[in-house]
């Protein structure tokens, strides 16, 4: 077995534990709101449109949505739980998920229950009637039996699409097998992301297999194949979850990261430098960017790594830019009075937002600056990343340089590099810290209206552990510590194509070659 | 004298704007055999079933054995009356066995009795026990409606409601399931109402011929009372069965 298989194969019990408690849930919760609620469509001709539309408007929301969706509403009801009642919850992680993917599942059970109740024939229920049976009776003894196979039906669908839309349950911070894909992706390991996608299909066809079990033994009035299936999922779901014992335990210091290569580095290095003084270290990866600095703020992350420009824009809402010493120091005092986060200081690089081009692309077309592509523009392709068009930074250099581009397209980092190397694009958002920049023979274009503002990586400290003497001691080494391009080398050798680097291999080399361990 | 086991007093109730039954009385007593016989809309079927609550009349008073139906919980009501109708509407996940045994069971009776109480019913309605371990698809058209009979009877009812029992069934079993029932209704005295639209059956079976015509009862009285009545609509429900009798005893006679 590769290196490569074996380090997937030792992530996977923790993964599918998570994985299996996660989609078990929601398609639980999810029948116990469904049922009712389809009984109720089924009695009720007013309830019966609203209901049916509810549960397919929700399904036209793409998962990956609904699920971001969630995590602000749930910060303002933990607030406001918070102000009300005294405490708060976690808006992060499985909450969300479970409350997503819940919905998420509701309308093959609903839809599919109604029409079940509803198929019972006029003569079967006028016989019901006839022998004496209340409502409850009618429903238990005769609806809910014989649509027990329509709704079992439902079920089914339902457990597949859960298991996998589960998947999309990272970004907001739930471990799941997803974290196999949304690794695999930013880092260009096509195993690994083949893995997670074959691990959670292998769980939607066999929870489907002993599902289709229970299903036909309500068709066939068969209990003992109907017993058999339920006992499959029930030892199934226990087996899965039996890791969760050891590892649901509360880890004493959670370590968040972004969703890319350099934020992966970094979280190993920093977890490794706790657990070196003792503690124990959990990491939270592929946050959205918007999430990681409100989970900090709110307690959910204990640290992380983010970058004055996105805190000084997206945080602090700011336009201006007074310049790369002043951001910092502004930063550090307003994020520390507003929220009580500490930024513990930069680690001594930027990872900048530059526009990017193939050095051969740029000299043929005389484009050495922003100036210089404003002017060429008009015949000119622009690739960023997913964020990149709607992030303030855009708006910024938009404004001071007038681009006028020929089209615009958002690709996946990864995928973006391939574009513009390719010739798909002409140029394109790339970080002044990645190692592909080089590695694909782009130069990065000068910013000579200083539209962009400055992106030191700090790292930032949540309110309840700005006094952690043992976390502060382990971090404070790093401050200024790491060179542009020791972490461009280190990004470089998990994203290249071969003879790649796992994350926490490429942080060890790191430290190594900084002399930090 | 004794309550009637079914009065039913000044009836009326209206759909929409149409007036289904418009001011009924009628009272049926222990051991009646009574056919409502009309036409499709006459109001026969809505008639039947003020009895056993499953229609809630607009005015006027239902009693079953002296009790006003409006002070009886419907459920607990219809648990003592039998009622059989045309599409049977046996529960295709349970055994005959558990179809008969359905009233009982609701009524608190314990396993062992449903049982006896079912082989009971499968011999009186003339069905062979091992039936009872089969499921209703597995059955006859005929076969499914003596269940029908079978489930009405099983709690010992004093009152069987029929709504065109035998409609679907072909002549033979028509014949051999009605002749068999009205046997079962004498052993047992009950009181049976049977709604149809075919006079033939109705005079076949029924002790008592009740005509409805428009939510109004136009006729009342034994098939002999019935057949020397001068009303003009009630002579010519009776024509019908007149003539077929008249026409078959020419043909067979012609054959014989």
């Amino acid at each position: 077995m590769s290196p490569q298989v074996e380090a997937a194969f030792a992530r996977l019990p923790e993964y599918l534990a998570w994985h299996v408690l996660l989609s078990a849930s929601a398609l639980g919760l999810g029948l116990l709101i469904s049922l009712p609620l389809a009984v109720a469509a089924s009695r009720n001709r007013h309830i019966r449109w609203p209901v049916l539309a509810g549960a397919s408007l929700i399904q036209t929301i793409p998962s990956l949505a609904l699920l971001a969706l969630f995590f602000p509403l749930l910060l303002v009801i933990s607030a406001a739980s918070e102000d009300l009642l005294g405490y708060g919850f976690s808006a992060l992680g499985f909450l969300p998920a479970l409350l997503a993917l819940t919905l998420y599942s509701m309308l093959p059970i609903v839809r599919n229950g109604t029409t079940g109740i509803l198929s019972v024939s006029p003569a079967i229920i006028q016989a019901a009637e006839g022998v004496g049976m209340t409502p409850r009776q009618r429903l238990l003894q005769v609806e809910l039996p014989l649509a027990a196979p329509v709704i079992m039906a439902g079920v089914r669908t339902a457990a597949v699409w859960t298991i996998g839309a589960a998947t999309l349950s990272t970004p907001v911070g739930q471990t799941s097998l997803g974290n196999y894909i949304f690794s695999g992706l930013q880092t260009e390991n096509w195993v690994l992301v083949l893995f997670g996608c074959g691990a959670s299909a292998l769980l939607a066809m066999v929870t489907d297999q002993l599902l289709g079990l229970i299903e036909a033994g309500a068709a066939k009035r068969d209990i003992r194949r109907a017993a058999i299936g339920a006992a499959g999922i029930l030892i199934g779901i226990i087996v899965a979850l039996t890791p969760l014992i050891s590892f649901g335990k509360p880890a004493s210091y959670v370590v968040g990261a972004k969703n890319f290569s350099e934020q992966y580095i970094l979280a190993e290095m920093m977890a490794e430098r706790i657990e070196d003084l003792g503690g124990e270290a959990r990491m939270k990866e592929d946050l959205g960017s918007a999430i990681a600095y409100r989970a900090l703020a709110s307690g959910e992350l204990d640290v992380y790594v983010d970058y004055s420009g996105t805190l000084w824009a997206n945080v602090l809402n700011r336009e201006d830019n007074p310049g790369r010493e002043a951001v910092l120091e502004e930063l550090t005092t307003e994020l520390a009075e507003r929220d009580g986060v500490l930024v513990l200081g930069s680690l001594g690089f930027e990872n900048a937002y530059a526009l990017a081009m193939r050095q051969d692309r740029a000299t043929a077309l005389g484009i050495e600056s922003l100036d210089d592509l404003a002017r060429r523009s008009g015949g000119l392709t622009m690739g960023g990343d997913l964020e990149f068009f709607a992030r303030p930074e855009w708006t910024a250099i938009n404004e001071a340089y007038g681009f006028d581009f020929r089209a615009r397209r958002s690709y996946q980092p990864t995928f973006m590099f391939r574009a513009v190397t390719s010739g798909d694009v002409d140029v394109i958002s790339a970080f002044s810290s990645d190692g592909r920049i080089a590695a694909d023979n782009l130069v990065t274009l000068a910013d000579p209206r200083q539209a962009l503002p400055p992106y030191d990586a700090v790292v930032l400290i949540a309110p309840d552990r700005v006094n952690d003497a043992r976390l502060l001691a382990a971090l404070r080494p790093l401050i200024g510590a790491i060179s542009v391009e020791a972490m461009r080398d280190a990004n470089y050798s998990v994203d290249r194509d071969v003879d790649k680097l796992r994350p926490v291999e490429a942080a060890r080399s790191l430290s190594q070659t900084l002399g930090l361990d | 004298m004794a309550d009637p086991r079914i009065a039913l007093e000044r009836i009326t109730k209206t759909y929409g704007g149409h007036q289904a039954l418009a001011d009924v009385s009628l009272q049926i007593a222990a051991g009646e055999f009574v056919a409502l016989v009309g036409a499709s809309g006459s109001g026969k079927t809505t008639l039947l079933k003020t009895i056993n609550g499953l229609i809630k009349p607009d005015s006027g008073e239902v009693r079953i054995e002296g009790e006003s139906v409006g002070d009886l919980t419907p459920h607990l009501l219809r648990r003592r009356i039998g009622y059989v109708f045309q599409e049977v509407g046996l529960f295709p996940h349970l055994t005959v066995a558990e179809n008969i045994g359905i009233t009982p069971k609701l009524l608190g009776w314990d396993k062992a009795r449903r049982a006896v109480r079912a082989a009971e019913l499968l011999d009186l309605v003339a069905l062979p026990q091992e039936m009872g371990g089969r499921f209703p698809a597995a059955l006859s058209g005929g076969q499914q409606q003596r269940v029908g009979v079978a489930r009405a009877l099983a709690a010992e009812p004093h009152i069987v409601l029929m709504d065109e029992p035998f409609g679907a069934l072909d002549p033979l079993t028509r014949d051999s399931l009605g002749d068999d029932y009205r046997a079962l209704h004498e052993r047992l005295n009950l009181s049976t109402v049977m709604v149809t639209h075919d006079m033939t059956e109705a005079l076949l079976l029924a002790d008592r011929i009740v005509v409805v015509a428009d939510g109004r009862l136009i006729a009342d009285g034994t098939p002999q009372a019935l057949a020397a009545s001068t009303d003009p609509a009630v002579a010519a429900l009776l024509a019908a069965p007149r003539r077929q009798a008249e026409r078959l005893r020419a043909r067979l006679g012609e054959t014989a």
